[in-house]
């Protein structure tokens, strides 16, 4: 983690614009400057303007928050800055953030997603005791089981997620495979807490999560999220946390690959959003392809912007929930609907419920949810063995 | 000037115009050295009649406008001087039209050199127009009225001259079109054989207008592209070597870098040449033209070709090169700036000479890639100093080095690209005094008001 240093070097940031691209340079990939268009919203400039308010240049105020909230630490920025510092951009980022947090100054939906997971444990104010409301009667962990099913906050109380967990449990029901949830005693998994820089709740979130792995004997663990799957990977082993972990769609793919589900023929040409937490965060960009291609009949044809060049959903660092680049047609879901309808694909297929709802609201917007449905993969995957 | 704002958000929508700290803070510098100056307001239009209207509306405030692309020049030259609006053009980024056979490009103001490579590349590989080494949000506008080069200019020369229309918002708000537009539907000529009311425009850093439209000349996109690397330590030799790749005509673009680090590069000077065809065998037969024009260097053994291995040369063939851009942190400090004076080549040894004395001097990083343009006419040298922008004490001796270099250079007879306002100054002092008064005559006739992006160019 860089972002104790971020003071130090956020100067070296040249402003040279590389971070608003893809690879191809065909458009700007950057969600919250392709949404504004003012170059203060892009990477160079909000390094530009926290390196002015670390300097005194320029005093905090909301707008320049939001500023900073809008990032959605998508990772394009770090794919496309051809500077040796790279790498550590976002970490400058939430360095930032996590400065802002503890001199209280946030915007106040950030304020508000702050308050909803110390009160409740999830950004959505909803009750503990309906955390597992979606699982209908899907088993909890216990000792023995191979897998720990993480399923997260979207999981447990978005309705789209919900969709989603279950698709999942069914499909690994008929695998065979034995795995539990942990149901109303799972924690937020703290990926977006981190992300907007609340790290000392992120601490207590990740202690008390790998203490429950610990005490549970987990030894694997898979995520419904990317996002759970990111800070499981990258930030629990330095707190301790020593399990195996996997993203779902890895797992489908495995349990494909072995013959242990089968999907049944389809008739749809799909085409694949990469989530940033899996592709660019984690490098996992085969495995969801890989089970869509396994489908008969399913045609996947690519988005223009695709794999390391995918364009963020808009969904990441809490903007699910924080919604700071919504109410324009600019807004980077509704960007993102039409590069996929533009394919010519019937369904828009996701490994996140993060992008699931983001996309799904956006093609409503769009007026295009009679022409392109927005899927996870694990739905489209659990519909075919249904028709199996 | 509230007035102003409210009069920006009913052209533009609320969205797309700001007075906020955070806007007019960044808006009022750039990666340069040059000191900040804040606006009053940032607006982005995305139609040629929304530019008219913030002209017309300016003119009646009497409030300054400056037009920004990407805002890469690096001297200041889209800093409000004197504040008012500054024009982000980024919205207007239509690619309106490319005639295949005419071989033009017909772009808005905001298209940026990036999504133009892309475009063509998508929808007409066999075309290919003149890249800079900025990165890629350079606009192809901006880069045309500062007369940037590009990977072409060797051979067709500035980007400028490449240019075949306009279409222009004059500092009062009409509209008016500047080539072969203006009679045709074809955008074919920005002047010949009409005369060529471009010059209007070209150069003139956005104090005559606001080019809304602009006709891109195109050219031949080959199928295959290959980079050599000449190498002699003799500086006094570098013109000659560019005289005699120029005369072969077989060479698209020759670039001479000079840098002392890593330190196999210091005292050497690499001569990339860039050849093009659409055959392995035009290729070859180019290299041969290349290698034979230059054996005398390889018999006196005062230079010799370099393999280019397979790991450097997709950094060589790179277009923009990102090597450029990673000059500013060689220093980790976020910054770069050169005085690029166009010139003779047989200026070569002496500015070299120059940039390491000035390096040596201010104790700083140099970096110096020399351009040829024209088959040789001119090139553009740059003396590139980086700094620390964490660092006011370096950042004070890389502007001095520049001041300096700028100075030298124009002694050398030299003659600045896109200066600074201080460097324009030092121009229009060593300019002939009935130039100057038509450049006086120009401005005054285009922009009674005086509002557009002034302090430039302006003759006192």
């Amino acid at each position: 983690m860089q972002q104790k240093d971020y003071a130090g070097q956020i100067h070296r940031c040249f402003r040279c614009g590389y971070c608003k691209f893809p690879t191809d340079y065909s458009s700007f990939n950057c969600p919250s400057y392709r949404r504004f268009r003012f170059d203060s919203y892009s990477t160079g400039g909000r390094l530009w303007l926290i390196y002015a308010w670390l300097k005194g240049e320029i005093e905090w105020s909301e707008h320049f928050a939001e500023i900073l909230y809008t990032c959605t630490t998508c990772k394009n920025c770090t794919e496309q800055c051809p500077m040796k510092f790279a790498p550590d951009i976002v970490d400058w980022i939430v360095g930032a953030r996590s400065d802002m947090v503890e001199k209280g100054k946030i915007p106040p939906r950030v304020a508000r997603f702050f308050e909803a997971v110390y009160g409740y444990g999830n950004p959505f104010k909803q009750l503990r005791s309906d955390r597992a409301a979606w699982a209908n009667g899907t088993k909890k962990y216990a000792a023995g089981d191979e897998y720990l099913l993480y399923v997260g906050c979207l999981g447990s109380y978005d309705e789209n997620g919900q969709k989603m967990a279950r698709s999942l449990v069914d499909i690994l029901n008929a695998s065979g495979i034995s795995f539990g949830i942990l149901g109303e005693e799972e924690e937020c998994c703290g990926n977006e807490i981190y992300m907007l820089g609340e790290t000392g709740l992120f601490q207590n979130l990740v202690e008390k999560n790998c203490q429950k792995f610990k005490e549970l004997g987990v030894r694997k663990i898979v995520t419904l999220s990317p996002h759970a799957y990111n800070t499981m990977k990258n930030n629990y082993p330095a707190f301790g946390g020593s399990f195996e972990l996997c993203h779902y769609t890895q797992l489908l793919n495995d349990l494909i690959e072995k013959n242990k589900i089968k999907p049944s023929r389809a008739k749809a040409k799909v085409t694949y959003h990469d989530p940033c937490f899996l592709g660019r965060y984690n490098n996992i960009y085969d495995e969801p392809r890989q089970i869509l291609q396994s489908i008969p009949g399913i045609e996947l044809v690519e988005m223009e912007r695709n794999r390391r060049d995918a364009f963020c959903c808009g969904g990441g660092s809490g903007n699910f929930v924080t919604d700071l680049l919504a109410g324009s047609a600019d807004s980077p879901a509704r960007v993102r609907a039409r590069e996929a309808y533009e394919t010519g694909a019937d369904t828009l297929a996701v490994a996140c419920p993060s992008c699931l709802t983001m996309l799904t609201d956006a093609v409503k917007a769009e007026d295009l949810d009679d022409k392109l449905a927005v899927k996870d993969i694990s739905q489209i995957l659990e519909e075919l063995l249904s028709a199996k | 000037m509230s007035d102003v704002y409210e009069a920006l958000q009913k052209i533009v929508g609320e969205d797309y115009v700001s007075n906020r700290a955070e806007e007019r803070y960044f808006y009022g510098r750039d990666p340069g050295l040059m000191p900040p100056h804040e606006p009053d307001y940032v607006v982005m239009p995305k139609t040629t009649e929304e530019v008219q209207e913030i002209i017309k509306l300016a003119n009646r405030e009497k409030v300054p406008v400056t037009p920004k692309g990407g805002g890469l020049a690096l001297t200041g030259l889209v800093i409000p001087l004197k504040g008012g609006i500054v024009m982000d053009m980024k919205r207007m980024d239509r690619i309106l039209e490319v005639n295949e056979k005419a071989r033009y490009v017909v772009v808005e103001a905001g298209v940026t050199h990036g999504a133009l490579k892309s475009y063509l590349q998508k929808h007409h590989p066999h075309l290919r127009h003149s890249i800079p080494d900025s990165p890629p949000i350079a606009t192809i506008v901006a880069n045309a009225v500062i007369h940037g080069q590009g990977r072409l200019s060797q051979q067709h020369g500035f980007n400028s001259d490449m240019v075949s229309g306009l279409e222009v918002v004059l500092p009062t708000g009409e509209l008016c079109r500047i080539g072969s537009c203006s009679v045709s539907s074809y955008w074919f000529s920005k002047g010949a054989p009409l005369p060529d009311l471009s010059g209007l425009f070209l150069g003139w850093f956005g104090t005559t207008g606001i080019i809304t439209k602009l006709g891109m000349k195109l050219y031949p996109c080959k199928k295959i592209r290959d980079v050599m690397l000449f190498l002699t330590d003799k500086a006094e030799l570098v013109s000659e070597v560019i005289r005699k790749l120029a005369h072969t005509e077989m060479v698209e673009d020759i670039v001479v870098t000079a840098q002392p680090i890593p330190l196999r590069f210091k005292g050497n000077f690499y001569i990339l040449l860039y050849i093009t065809g659409d055959s392995e065998e035009e290729i070859e037969f180019k290299k041969k033209m290349a290698w034979e024009a230059l054996m005398v260097y390889f018999k006196s053994r005062d230079g010799g070709f370099v393999s280019v291995t397979p790991d450097v040369k997709p950094s060589f063939l790179a277009m923009p090169s990102k090597d450029t851009t990673r000059f500013a942190d060689v220093s980790k400090g976020g910054g770069f700036e050169y005085s690029g004076p166009i010139a003779p080549i047989d200026k070569y040894p002496a500015y070299l000479e120059k940039l390491e004395e000035l390096a040596s001097k201010y104790k700083l990083f140099y970096s110096s890639a020399a351009r040829v343009i024209d088959g040789g006419h001119s090139m553009m040298f740059s003396f590139s100093y980086t700094f620390n922008r964490a660092n006011p004490d370096e950042m004070k001796r890389a502007k001095v080095a520049l001041d300096e270099a700028a100075e030298f250079a124009l002694e050398e007879d030299g003659v600045i690209w896109k200066p600074n306002i201080n460097e324009q100054q030092m121009v229009m002092e060593r300019m002939d005094p009935n130039t100057l008064m038509l450049m006086k005559k120009v401005k005054q006739l285009l922009d009674p008001n005086g509002i557009m992006n002034p302090g430039n160019w302006e003759v006192k």
